[in-house]
């Protein structure tokens, strides 16, 4: 069976979310050989081989951490040719996308990104994309090269699949663009509890109608009941009540969630690109004719401040 | 000294507007109105800002590849403040993907002239957002992307990338590609005087035989990928709505119990 790539995000060896989920989409195609890079890396074997990688790649070295993207792609890189795999699956992170595209530039081949589902076809991987702010799907395949697919988190579920994975260290030979764009300094940003807003399974959200940085604390304890991340609408962010990071929508985070609460959110097109594919849509707002509510499962008319402390309360209760 | 700043920019269907694909697959740009992508609108402020910082004489050239239509783009750059613009048109360009277009531009850059390319983060339409990278690696210039603060001096770009995990400050030397996010500063509108000016402003025309390039190299022909089917998502069925008498949130908890969610 062909081999797939997959590359292996993770922080000090803990492999994030999303990395699962690709290895569940690696496996319709080919058997996984994960590729783990920078501090850590040999520590990401054990959770990998336990979602079927069949190999772990690993390479430390400071330029990871000390150079923007380019030694990642000579790594990567250095891994097509040792594995020559039929694919090669990068998480959508902002950094996974231009890995993934300046690495098949190298490989000459054609590079899909963003892509919500993948399947084997005669021609090679399908991926399915969710396109014009989620009103198009579009499935879609590269025809030159070998692919580079990235796959956006929450695309697949994370399966179990034990496997004994061998690790082995991988060769790199940095290129002379390796060390071009420095890192200078870094914040880690700080940590805030509630699980990353484009890996969780629920997610509520605030926007025009929170009216204040404030008020935000309401959406915060809605979200806590849930153990939910709290999103942001652009409105919510422009206006400094909520941190960029936060921000649902085209120039914000995409999320897919098993359940999006939006609250005081009309729904802007520029909204709806970030949040459409959710399984379910509640929203909570004052005005009945906001276009949020032409996508909604359950929507409730009225104050926020009034139903999202109620709806709290009320889950709370039940929870015991 | 001079510094030549490049900014992409294109010419994208209005978001706003009933977007649609065309027989062939490809985004059909004939029958919604175009405007400049909006991201890219942030590329163009960042470029006027640093040239009104710098003491060098800073020439911003606009550079386009897309239909006859796509001019309206330039003109709104240049209303803004930028020198001159650079429209690559030719029929044989219909459906490049990506990859191809990144190699039209790198022609294009590199016939210009440059110390800088300034994109936005990504097309409005397409939303791949990996142009820049692989202009960068084209160019093999440091890729200096993602920034939500940019500063150019003494031949270094330095700025601040805000990422998932970590804020980054990042610092390379010219000549590079930069992408600035929607965080950078608000785009400047237009002036009535900008828009007077930016009439006389110069609009060069290429075509593919000018960047020496072959029609089989872009275009659906060229394309590394290839769109099997779209599909128009189906609407999502109506929900329940309820107007909120007292018992709102009663009934939200209710209804999200019974999706098992509580």
């Amino acid at each position: 069976m062909a081999e797939v790539l997959v590359y292996v995000d993770h922080v000090d060896g803990a492999v994030r979310k999303p990395t699962l989920e690709l290895l569940t989409l690696a496996r319709r195609v080919g058997e996984p050989v994960a590729v783990a890079l920078g501090a850590g890396a040999a520590d990401t074997a054990a959770v990998l081989g336990e979602h079927g990688a069949v190999k772990v790649l690993t390479h430390d070295a400071a330029e990871y951490a000390d150079y923007l993207v380019v030694p990642k792609v000579d790594a990567l890189q250095a891994a097509v040719a040792a594995v020559s795999p039929a694919a090669v699956l990068v998480p959508s992170s902002a950094e996974g996308k231009e890995i993934a595209a300046r690495l098949a530039l190298r490989l000459g081949s054609g590079i899909i990104t963003d892509a919500v589902d993948l399947e084997s076809g005669d021609e090679g991987p399908v991926a399915t994309q969710s396109v014009f702010a989620a009103s198009f799907t579009t499935k879609s395949r590269v025809s030159k090269g070998t692919p580079v697919i990235t796959v956006k988190p929450n695309s697949a579920a994370v399966e179990a699949a034990p496997a004994n994975p061998a690790v082995e260290a991988l060769e790199v030979s940095f290129s002379a663009q390796a060390t071009g764009t420095k890192v200078t300094a870094r914040t880690p940003r700080e940590s805030t509890g509630r699980p990353e807003l484009t890996e969780a399974a629920i997610v509520v959200s605030g926007g025009r109608g929170v009216n204040g940085a404030d008020n935000f604390a309401i959406i915060e304890a809605l979200a806590d009941s849930l153990g939910a991340a709290v999103g942001a609408s652009r409105a919510a962010v422009d206006a400094g009540w909520y941190p960029h990071t936060n921000q649902v929508g085209q120039t914000g985070k995409s999320v897919s969630p098993q359940l999006y609460i939006a609250n005081g959110i009309s729904g802007a097109i520029q909204h709806r690109a970030g949040m459409q594919t959710s399984k379910t849509i509640v929203a909570v707002n004052k005005d009945a004719e906001a276009p949020i509510f032409d996508l909604v499962d359950y929507g409730v008319v009225g104050d926020l401040f009034d139903v999202v402390p109620a709806l709290t309360e009320e889950i709370k209760a039940r929870k015991g | 000294m001079s510094l030549r700043i490049v900014v992409t920019v294109k010419y994208v269907p209005d978001a706003t507007g009933d977007r649609h694909f065309a027989d062939d697959l490809t985004v059909d740009r004939d029958d919604v109105d175009g405007l400049l992508s909006e991201l890219d609108e942030y590329a163009v402020e960042q470029a006027l800002q640093i040239s009104e910082n710098s003491d060098d004489d800073v020439e911003i050239t606009v550079l386009t590849v897309g239909p006859e239509d796509a001019k309206d783009a330039l003109r709104k750059a240049l209303s803004m403040g930028a020198d001159k613009a650079i429209h690559v048109e030719d029929d044989d360009l219909h459906g490049t993907d990506a990859i191809g277009t990144s190699l039209v531009l790198a022609k294009a850059i590199e016939k210009a002239g440059y110390d800088l390319v300034i994109s936005g983060m990504a097309s409005t339409d397409g939303t791949m957002g990996v142009v820049p990278a692989l202009l960068a690696e084209r160019l093999g210039v440091p890729q200096v992307t993602l920034l939500s603060e940019v500063s150019v001096e003494d031949g270094t770009v330095k700025g601040r990338r805000d990422g998932d995990a970590a804020s980054e400050q990042l610092e390379a030397s010219l000549p590079a590609v930069v992408s600035v996010t929607d965080q950078s500063g608000e785009a400047r509108y237009p002036s009535f005087k900008g828009i007077m000016a930016a009439k006389k402003k110069p609009v060069e025309a290429w075509d593919l035989s000018d960047l020496d390039l072959e029609a089989e190299e872009v275009g659906l022909e060229g394309s590394y990928t290839v769109v099997d089917s779209a599909a128009e998502r189906p609407a999502r069925t109506a929900g329940t709505i309820v107007k909120d008498e007292g018992e709102g949130g009663k009934q939200l908890a209710e209804f999200l119990a019974s999706q098992k969610f509580i």
